[in-house]
């Protein structure tokens, strides 16, 4: 009865339910990481030729801001209907000391948010069809 | 004194909203600035155009569409994009064929128009392009980077929504008898804080529009000025600096920064650097200057880029506005043009109406929103995907 949840791009993170992770890039030669894969070389300057291996990244970090978005995005957003307003996040991997934007999880009041707070990498559903949950990463506060 | 060139002229096409074609804004521009140069189109011995990407084959081509408009003399023209800072990369273009000695007088031109019909993203899913994914994954609009930024200046530094609604009132006093803005209403806090809410804490009044417009300066060699001219105006600096590895800000439209965990991050973020660069060439530092022009995509960016320009340490922005001291009869007046609150933004042109605005107030042609005394001015302003801009103007 219950859909099956599949991510709704292909390598991005891994699926896991309870310690779900981005996947990125690193390259160890200036030890920089790279989230979304999609550089060809590594952009530290003068490291183009350095190897770029598959990581795992950090599940925590540091909220550095977060909005509350009250108009109905343009597509290919995938509103529900009736449009709810939503949150973006914007945290500060641990480890990686870069800052990846993410939709805020379900049943957290962007009320309760300070900038600086610990946040932690969830799974959560982006949209829906008849047989699958698209789910895409989510921050929320971490666990206290 | 070796990289300064003269501002002869420059003229503005006013901002607004009628969809007509985005060459009659820019050529009623190029006519303003030769007029206000005293030079004939004939004498111009180079164009370089602002691209217009919104507006089809025309439009990218910008220096020769300009070129070909006024009347083709067979002059050699660039054609440049850079997003927002497109006006300054222009000027850039002229001023260093200027400086090479290859040119005396040059016309910078960018006009926008209101394409017809909706810009509706096509259609298909498009899962290698970032800027699709940002809108499918998070519906990352562009206020919602305005949003980020606003809330991170409430929760580290004390900003108030009173705060962010001030800056749109005293921009709208400004901007209520500029000819060539589009909106003049002078507004309260109360109405704008009554706005409807778009990307939590910005509000719809709070949020710049897009709209039509076009402007133009005409550039020469300081020896073609000396000859032509008394007293002009003069460029001291232009910065199109990009980023410096690794850029840690989440700036729009991506989905995440550089990582700071391999190499440092710079002393000095782009933001930051994009100014210095301008200070350093023209020699002054933002003590010299009596306005400065900045892009207020949000009326709570204005804040930062008093920062980013080195008007206030950071967390100070909020004080600097309320004691006063960035209206028009402050200590350093910003957005006396009234800025992109009451223009909104036609994106080739606004780096160039920046510098026109410099242009009017360092001459004493500012009338009711005349900064007393003006005789340096900085514009500042960046372009998506690393593009900086800015101009320091010089009496």
């Amino acid at each position: 009865m219950a859909k099956q949840r599949v991510p709704a791009l292909e390598g991005w993170f891994t699926m896991d339910e309870q310690n779900p992770r981005l996947v990125g890039l690193k390259d160890s030669e200036s030890g920089t990481y790279f989230f979304p894969k999609d550089v060809s070389v590594s952009r530290a300057p003068g490291h183009a030729d350095a190897a770029l291996e598959e990581v795992e990244l950090s599940n925590t970090g540091k909220l550095w801001s977060y909005t509350t978005n009250h108009y109905k995005p343009p597509e290919p957003y995938m509103s529900p209907d009736p449009f709810e307003p939503y949150t973006v996040a914007a945290v500060e991997l641990t480890d990686e000391r870069m800052v990846v934007l993410g939709q805020l999880a379900p049943n957290v009041d962007p009320a309760s948010l300070e900038v600086g707070m610990e946040m932690q990498l969830v799974l959560g559903t982006l949209y829906e069809d008849d047989e699958n949950e698209y789910v895409v990463w989510k921050w929320k506060p971490a666990a206290a | 004194m070796s990289n300064q060139v003269a501002i002869l002229g420059v003229g503005m096409h006013p901002w607004g909203k009628w969809g007509r074609n985005f060459v009659e804004y820019g050529v009623h521009a190029i006519k303003a600035a030769l007029a206000d140069a005293g030079l004939d189109w004939k004498q111009v011995e180079f164009v370089a155009g602002g691209d217009t990407i919104r507006n089809g084959y025309p439009g990218y081509v910008s220096g020769a569409t300009f070129a070909k408009a006024m009347g083709w003399t067979g002059i050699p023209v660039a054609s440049t994009y850079a997003a927002c800072a497109t006006g300054a990369q222009a000027m850039e273009v002229a001023r260093t064929r200027i400086l090479a000695g290859m040119c005396e007088v040059a016309v910078v031109v960018g006009a926008d128009t209101t394409p017809k019909g909706f810009l509706a993203p096509s259609k298909g899913d498009r899962v290698l392009d970032p800027d699709w994914l940002r809108f499918r994954l998070l519906g990352a609009t562009n206020p919602t980077y305005f949003g980020l930024y606003a809330r991170r200046r409430m929760d580290l530094y004390g900003a108030t929504e009173q705060d962010f609604a001030h800056i749109k009132v005293k921009n709208s006093r400004h901007g209520a008898t500029n000819p060539n803005a589009r909106y003049k209403k002078v507004f309260t806090e109360e109405e704008v804080l009554a706005s409807a809410m778009v990307a939590d804490p910005l509000r719809l009044f709070e949020i710049c529009a897009t709209s039509d417009g076009g402007a133009a300066v005409v550039l020469s060699s300081l020896d073609f000025a000396r000859r032509h001219s008394t007293d002009p105006v003069r460029i001291a600096a232009i910065s199109t600096v990009t980023p410096t590895f690794p850029d840690t800000y989440m700036d729009m439209p991506n989905f995440s920064t550089d990582s700071a965990a391999g190499i440092a991050a710079p002393d000095r973020s782009f933001k930051d650097s994009i100014s210095h660069a301008a200070y350093e060439e023209a020699g002054i530092g933002p003590e010299d200057l009596s306005l400065a022009e900045v892009y207020d995509l949000s009326s709570a960016l204005e804040l930062d880029w008093y920062e980013n320009i080195g008007l206030c340490k950071p967390g100070e922005a909020e004080r600097l506005l309320r004691d006063g001291d960035t209206a028009i009869g402050g200590r350093i007046p910003v957005n006396a043009s009234g800025g992109l609150g009451c223009f909104g933004e036609a994106v080739p042109a606004q780096a160039i109406a920046q510098v026109c605005e410099l242009v009017w107030q360092i001459r004493g042609q500012a009338g009711d929103r005349q900064v007393a005394g003006a005789k340096a001015g900085i514009t500042a302003n960046q372009g998506l995907f690393g593009h900086g801009s800015s101009v320091i103007c010089i009496k």
